[in-house]
């Protein structure tokens, strides 16, 4: 618990992650390099579904992180409310366009993999229509905070719609399946298809894990570039009080 | 405790009443969007009669989010919003005061109109009444949620735009549970009864949930 409250504190934080990051990169391209080798040359094409199958090994990461990073913003967004640490705050603002940038890979990558597949871009199916969902919760959480001018009262307001966004989104994924197989037969991913063959998986499991080191190196930069950010901002109104202060007494003087 | 609910939620609606701009211009922009559509589709009564539940729907919900920006906006601008942050009521309790109040003079005009707006849309004699039912227990669901929407945006300049983009993703299972059970009156494999009561279940939960979050948004707003 006490290496969490020393990691919590802003200044410790800059040294660790800075420390950390380099080596966060390093694993993640080691691993990318890996996986999209295997991904691209070693694995055979499905006996099915051909070469699109590659497209699988952005989708799948991308879909997983979409959420992982919007479950990384909840835990934020409590530790905004419940314990008001400013770092909780900066880690809720720089997760926000990383995961809306891998449900919209997710969305675009399962587009062209659908459009060989199904013969369309775009089905209203559940899984589908609950990552779209995901994505515009993505885009207003976004977009409240940029509406909101004052970063340092922005926090809260934020942490709040991103609670009450990841209530709604199990309930969209749950009815949403629910209202599909009353109108049209659920159609099921990879449907037909062998359950996933090892020459496929590990190709897989390297590339997930690649690009969520990855995603969390990226993590690290936005939170340090927005606690600079930060420092800038304060500095910057420390210094305008202070001349504000030096002018005042020349008037007076 | 109580009279300072009733106080509040008396003033709401005397406002609604008196200021107008309220209510009224709500159903005024449903009828248009009800109109709307046969014009979009062309005005085949067959198609009209199939989706028409699922416009009545959607023109319910963008009912009521047009005027939601007002909800607390106004309250923040002459200062009512701090004395009732600083009145003995729970702030919770200001918000269902002001959230019903809502409803009443919004959601539960649209879902009476709801009927007569049918007509426009060849909806089934007997799908009238099921409809209207729908909304009446969808609607306030949407006035909740709408209530956490607008306390998070009640001291922004544009909050008018940013607001809709906030809760009409929020809104979808509403929407989704209130045109099947709307769709299943007029005819289809499932009852009536097993949407309908799932969507008095997400109502319910939006009651409970909005409440919290509007609370705790006015709360750090100040």
């Amino acid at each position: 618990m006490a290496s969490l409250i020393d990691l919590a504190n802003p200044t410790r934080f800059m040294r660790l992650s800075g420390l950390l990051l380099p080596w966060l990169a390093g694993a993640a391209l080691l691993l990318l390099a890996v996986g999209f080798y295997l991904a691209w040359f070693v694995v055979p094409a499905d006996y099915q579904q051909g070469e699109t199958i590659r497209i699988m090994f952005v989708h799948v990461p991308a879909a997983w992180l979409a959420l992982m990073f919007y479950t990384m913003m909840a835990v934020s967004a409590l530790g905004t409310l419940v314990w008001r640490h400013p770092l909780a705050d900066v880690a809720q603002k720089a997760a926000a366009p990383i995961g809306a940038c891998f449900a919209l890979i997710c969305l675009l990558t399962g587009a062209f993999w659908g459009k060989p597949m199904w013969g369309t871009y775009w089905v209203w199916d559940a899984r589908l229509t609950s990552v779209l969902v995901l994505l515009l919760i993505y885009l207003g959480i976004i977009a409240l905070r940029r509406a909101l001018d004052e970063p340092s009262r922005a926090g809260r307001p934020v942490a709040i719609l991103t609670l009450v966004g990841f209530v709604n989104v199990p309930i969209i994924k749950f009815s949403v399946d629910w209202w599909n197989t009353l109108h049209q037969p659920a159609s099921v991913f990879r449907a037909g298809g062998p359950t996933i063959h090892p020459s496929m998986l590990w190709p897989l499991l390297i590339l997930a894990t690649g690009f969520t080191l990855l995603a969390l190196a990226l993590h690290l930069v936005a939170m340090r570039a927005e606690i600079m950010r930060r420092r800038v901002r304060t500095l910057t109104i420390l210094e305008a009080e202070r001349l504000d202060r030096l002018a005042l007494q020349g008037v007076l003087a | 405790m109580s009279r300072a609910f009733l106080a509040i939620l008396k003033r709401d609606l005397t406002l609604a009443a008196r200021a107008g701009g309220g209510g009224e211009l709500a159903l005024v922009f449903f009828l248009t969007i009800v109109v709307l559509v046969p014009f979009a589709l062309g005005p085949d009564l067959n198609l009209l009669s199939r989706i028409g539940p699922a416009i009545l729907w959607l023109g319910a919900l963008l009912s009521m989010l047009i005027g939601l920006d007002r909800l607390f906006q106004g309250d923040e601008e002459d200062g009512s919003l701090d004395l009732i942050r600083g009145s003995a009521l729970p702030l919770e309790l200001a918000v269902v005061a002001k959230a019903l109040a809502y409803w009443l003079t919004t959601g539960l005009p649209l879902a009476l109109a709801a009927p007569l707006l049918g007509l426009l849309v060849a909806l089934p004699g007997e799908a009238m009444l099921p409809v209207a039912a729908t909304l009446l227990v969808g609607t306030p669901a949407l006035s909740f949620i709408g209530a956490a929407g607008a306390a998070l945006t009640a001291g922004l300049r544009r909050g008018g735009l940013i607001l809709p983009v906030l809760v009409a993703p929020l809104t979808i299972p509403v929407l989704i549970f209130g045109v099947s059970s709307a769709n299943s009156a007029v005819g289809g494999t499932i009852p009536f009864l097993t949407p309908f009561l799932i969507m008095c279940a997400l109502s319910l939960a939006a009651i409970v949930i909005g409440t919290i979050a509007a609370a705790a948004a006015l709360r750090q707003a100040e």
